[in-house]
């Protein structure tokens, strides 16, 4: 058996070894990996908590003193005791009656209501009022709080309520996807006049897919034309390229609102050379057209760095070997060169979609109400309407998009083969 | 990509149709930014050429926003330009104090990205790296993820540790940039990398060169293109980055970015392309950078230049 | 490197060091607005205390101080808010109490409880003006003056793109006026079904024209561009580009819905105590009659009134500017605070649902 000076046989050293040479790399790697982890994937799993908890109806929080207290207790109880379908009996409404001097007490009608208004539209008010008046109300409590307001009665809200007494929901997926629960405890779609996300996801991919398509047809002649040019001409083209992608995001937005306006560049010079009359200058702005032009002259270079890495590489005798054998032109590029041209293909176009899907800033300025995408909306829950669990789920279903696609580009491209500029 | 001699009248006619739509790409591609450059010299609050500007006239142009930029915010915009008007604009003009705020959030989140992504790299590209796909694809799923999905988790994450009571302003927008900048610093340093003789680190070490000497001497001098033009991506990333800022940032946490924002969204006036050109400008020189280390990358390591 | 290390260091630590000096940060909507409240109230508050004003803007302050007292991230003093959105974050205990007894008399002895106007006075908030939301137009580019609510509507008519602010409140009110209900029943109107489709249905006809504005800055900009040739805005923000700007636009008052703007400290606010001075120095007689020299809102205290005189031009007179003003007020509908109050979220909903699709 072979082994070291020390006496130890070969093997175990050089596995030892081994061990060591691994152990080092991870080392080296590990504190970015921990950074990594807890200043990005820890608060996406953070907000996807918020995704499936919501606790507006279970727990009021005092803002002043940081003060936890439970709300809703009564109700809870009534709804413990009584499986789903009971019809709400006296002490239903009693237990009602309670809870709702506790949400006057606790200034917390508004939160409670907001919660049970995210199942069931138009309820927020109720509670408010109700609070208002709760210490008017006297027995039998199911007259006069029906007396209220007649909704009271609606087995959806008490459906909604039952639901919402506790906290881990997967409610607000259903709504991120336009559906309900209905009375019974089933799923249903909401209705029309409020159906609103599966259209956004549905225009977000098929924007995303235009502006990809579009990138494509743009991208490969002029990185087809780069690859065949002698080196000192297409690393002057290739200027062209890396130029827009190093300007900021914004100016190129800003340019292109500057341009599109309905005062500006472009209609500007329709109207002085006579294609355009005055008054109908063209809206390309603050629409579908404005984002997708935008956007995809800021993806642009996104394709064609991939397609002229792998085009550069096409050994240019198979074509020429092509057509000393009679083929057209059309088929030698149809059959010998276009399928070498794929694996670019692959990269460019799964990178524009993947940053397309989750783009906010131009469709945000540009994109007027029918060119925002799902992202917009997302961001709409966050600051402006502040509900923050549907947020989450809306970010979490495009968070599962966009991971499956990186995972089909790790598959058929590699990570590794990311290459910029 | 020369035509033929033997090329028929049609392959002429495709041939040159096909440079023409080519031109119109790169047209397209360049046009937009640099129309900016002209119309940030308008006299005019327009955003379109006058006709005083199509006929080079120089009453026609003019560098009011650009004078705008620098007294917008002032406390007192009219007075004489001595020495106290010059501290006033360097104290109060927002754009100034937002290109301070950006320059140091852009400082700090590039040092910790570099210097974390680089360490990392170098690990990454050693051949005993257990799990290294699987580690890989999880430092540059930053890059990956939409950008509104990371700000809208950093919004709870921070607001749940508190990190504006920690005292140390721009932590938060700097850590989350930081963040964003790290899978560009992995890319281009693990690139840099994939060139590299290793037998040249074991030479080292046989001469009796410690770890660190062999680092220094060795690897570092051979790998820092790849490291600056890494450290460039990750300042460019924090420069240019808006949405991270308009979640976490404090309201006082003003940005160019965010300014340029601001101004689009509210009041698009001349002066926002005024930044723009700025903007541009500076970007030429940063890819000029790029491109030089590049070269210098490909020369170090033996390569024919691409 | 060094020496740059050195000098960021220094630029930090003096970033650092202003912050924890005494301060108020308050939060207002951004333009021409938020310059009149820095000129009548924040600089001669600095001047007079020596507390400095961080003065930061918004395209409404209610949704990002909701948003940071629920987040426990507290970082405005003050905000200066609309009525419904007053009422309803007080109702929901985001907003701290203020103790109405500490705002001054008005200079003849009335007490402040007096002097306000009814409604100015809340538990939790305190109004400095009275403004309305109108729609002006672009003189240049609407051959025929448009002088009611419905022709905003009418783009037959008045053909050309129109301006509207993105969110259900005041939209919904016009909508409904110009399709024929009085101002009086609006309300009434609105909060059933039926009428909240009839809104939608009148939006829907002009819908694909609209373009929509979210900060108060926006219209008149859109309007002076010619990116719309009508818009919905905030009255004082068309006066100040008209007057101040020279702008050729005008304001339509018929239709116009009156509301106040009514300033709240936030729940957790750092600096609560600066931010009461703030609200009681700002709310006196002269300050409010300041402020409407600087934009064309009415002040909310009767006693400062006849101090109002000319714009800060020196030429100007305010008075029939004001949304106030008599002959303004012919077809004018206050906003129904309570109304919002409960309404705010569910409408805004639909809204959004409707605005998507």
């Amino acid at each position: 058996m072979l082994t070291t000076v020390g006496g130890k046989p070969l093997k175990e050293a050089l596995a030892h070894a081994q061990s060591r040479a691994k152990r080092r790399a991870f080392l080296l790697v590990l504190p970015l990996l921990a950074f990594i982890v807890v200043s990005f994937i820890f608060p996406i799993g953070q907000m996807l908590y918020k995704s499936v908890s919501n606790t507006g109806f279970t727990i009021s929080k005092d803002f002043g003193t940081g003060v936890s207290t439970p709300i809703m207790t009564n109700l809870a109880e009534w709804f413990e005791e009584n499986p789903q379908g009971t019809d709400p009996d006296e002490t239903a409404y009693a237990a009602l009656a309670a809870d709702l001097l506790v949400l006057r007490e606790l200034k917390a009608p508004g939160q409670a209501g907001t919660r049970i208004n995210y199942e069931l539209s138009g309820s927020r008010s109720m509670f408010t009022k109700a609070a208002r008046k709760a210490k008017k109300l006297a027995p039998p409590f199911k007259e006069s709080i029906i007396d209220l307001d007649e909704d009271w009665a609606d087995p959806s809200l008490w459906q909604a309520m039952r639901t919402a007494s506790s906290a881990v929901t997967v409610n607000f997926y259903l709504a991120a996807l336009d559906r309900k629960r209905a009375d019974d405890g089933s799923v249903e779609m909401v209705p029309e006049n409020r159906q609103v996300y599966v259209t956004l996801f549905k225009r977000t991919l098929i924007l995303s897919l235009m502006i990809t398509v579009i990138c494509f047809f743009l991208a490969f002649p002029i990185a087809h034309l780069m690859a065949t040019l002698p080196m000192r001409k297409s690393n002057l083209l290739m200027i062209l390229v890396l130029l827009p992608f190093w300007t900021s995001l914004l100016v190129r937005t800003t340019s292109w609102m500057i341009v599109l306006q309905s005062q500006g560049v472009l209609n500007d010079a329709m109207v002085a050379t006579g294609i355009l009359a005055d008054e109908n200058r063209i809206q390309m702005m603050y629409n579908q057209t404005g984002t997708v032009i935008a956007m995809t002259h800021i993806l642009l270079p996104f394709m064609v760095l991939p397609l002229y890495s792998v085009m550069s590489m096409i050994n240019p005798s198979y074509v020429r070997a092509a057509r000393s054998m009679g083929a057209t032109s059309w088929t030698a590029f149809r059959r010998i060169y276009f399928p070498q041209t794929v694996p670019g293909i692959g990269a460019g176009a799964l990178l524009v979609f993947i940053l397309s899907v989750g783009y906010y800033i131009t469709p945000a300025l540009v994109g007027g109400a029918d060119g925002q995408l799902i992202s917009n909306l997302i961001a709409f829950h966050m600051t402006k309407s502040l509900n923050w669990s549907l947020a989450a789920a809306l970010a979490a279903i495009l968070l599962g998009a966009v991971l499956l696609l990186y995972w089909l580009y790790d598959r058929l491209i590699g990570i590794d083969n990311l290459k910029l500029g | 990509m020369a035509l033929p001699t033997h090329a028929s009248t049609l392959e002429r006619v495709w041939h040159y149709t096909y440079l023409t739509i080519c031109a119109l790409i790169f047209l397209f591609l360049i046009a937009p930014i640099l129309i900016v450059i002209p119309l940030s010299f308008n006299a005019e609050p327009y955003f379109t050429f006058t006709e005083k500007m199509l006929k080079f006239d120089p009453t026609g142009f003019s560098t009011r926003w650009y004078d705008l930029l620098l007294t917008f915010g002032m406390n007192e915009p009219d007075a004489v330009r001595d020495s106290s008007w010059w501290a006033d604009a360097w104290n109060n003009a927002a754009w100034i104090n937002a290109a301070k705020n950006s320059i140091i959030i852009g400082f700090f989140a590039t040092v910790i990205a570099t210097t974390l992504g680089t360490v990392a790299a170098l690990g990454l590209s050693r051949p005993e790296m257990p799990g290294r796909r699987i580690i890989m694809a999880i430092l540059i799923s930053p890059m990956i993820v939409p950008i509104i999905i990371t700000a809208t988790g950093l919004f709870f994450f921070y607001s749940s540790i508190s990190i504006q009571d920690w005292g140390i302003p721009y932590l938060g927008v700097i850590l989350a940039h930081a963040t964003l900048g790290i899978p560009f610093v992995i890319i281009t340093v693990t690139a840099t990398l994939v060139g590299f003789d290793h037998s040249l680190t074991r030479a080292a070490a046989n001469m009796g060169a410690s770890p660190a000497r062999t680092f220094f001497k060795v690897q570092m001098p051979l790998i820092l293109p790849g490291v600056i033009s890494g450290a460039l991506f990750a300042f460019v990333t924090s420069f240019d980055e808006v949405v991270v800022v308009l979640f976490v940032g404090g309201l006082d946490e003003q940005t160019i970015p965010r300014q340029m924002w601001n101004g689009i969204r509210e009041q698009i006036s001349p002066a926002i392309l005024s930044v723009a050109t700025i903007l541009v400008i500076i970007s030429i020189a940063l890819l000029t950078v790029v491109e030089l280390l590049r070269r210098r990358s490909e020369k170090l390591r033996g390569m024919s230049p691409q | 490197m060094k020496l740059k290390t050195a000098l960021l260091a220094t630029a930090l630590t003096s970033v650092a060091f202003a912050a924890s000096a005494q301060e108020v940060t308050v939060m207002s909507w951004g333009g021409s607005y938020t310059k009149s409240q820095v000129e009548a109230y924040h600089k001669p508050f600095t001047s007079e205390t020596g507390i400095a004003i961080n003065s930061v803007d918004s395209d409404n302050p209610a949704t990002p101080i909701k948003a940071q007292v629920e987040a426990g991230n507290v970082t405005v003093d003050v905000a200066d808010v609309e009525f419904s959105d007053a009422v309803r974050l007080c109702d929901e205990g985001l907003l701290e109490e203020i103790d109405l007894s500490m705002l001054p008399a008005a200079p003849d002895g009335t007490s402040a409880a007096d002097d306000f106007i009814e409604g100015a006075l809340q538990d939790c908030a305190v109004a400095n003006i009275v403004w309305s939301t109108v729609f002006a137009y672009n003189k240049d580019n609407n051959p025929t003056a448009p002088d009611s609510i419905d022709d905003f509507f009418n783009t037959a008519g008045f053909p050309g793109k129109r301006g509207v602010r993105k969110s259900a409140k005041a939209t919904l009110e016009m909508a409904l006026m110009a399709d024929g209900v009085p101002a009086a029943e609006v309300y009434e109107v609105l909060d059933t079904d039926e009428g909240v489709d009839r809104a939608f249905a009148k939006l829907d006809s002009i819908k694909a024209d609209i373009v929509w504005w979210e900060a108060g800055a926006q219209p008149p900009q859109l309007l002076a561009d010619g990116e719309v040739v009508m818009s919905t805005a905030y009255n004082g923000r068309i006066f100040n580009a008209a007057i101040a700007e020279n702008q050729p636009l005008e304001v339509v008052w018929d239709g116009q819905i009156l509301d106040f703007d009514l300033f709240v400290i936030p729940k957790g606010a750092p600096n609560k105590e600066e931010a009461l001075k703030f609200i009681a120095f700002s709310t006196d007689t002269q300050r409010l009659a300041d402020q409407a020299s600087w934009i064309s809102y009415g002040p909310a205290r009767k006693s400062s009134g006849a101090l109002v005189g000319k714009y800060s031009d020196g030429i100007t007179d305010m008075a029939p500017h004001m949304p106030t003003a008599a002959k303004n007020l012919g077809n004018a509908l206050v906003n129904n605070f309570e109304f919002w109050v409960d309404k705010d979220a569910e409408l805004n909903e639909r809204f959004n649902a409707w605005l998507a699709k």
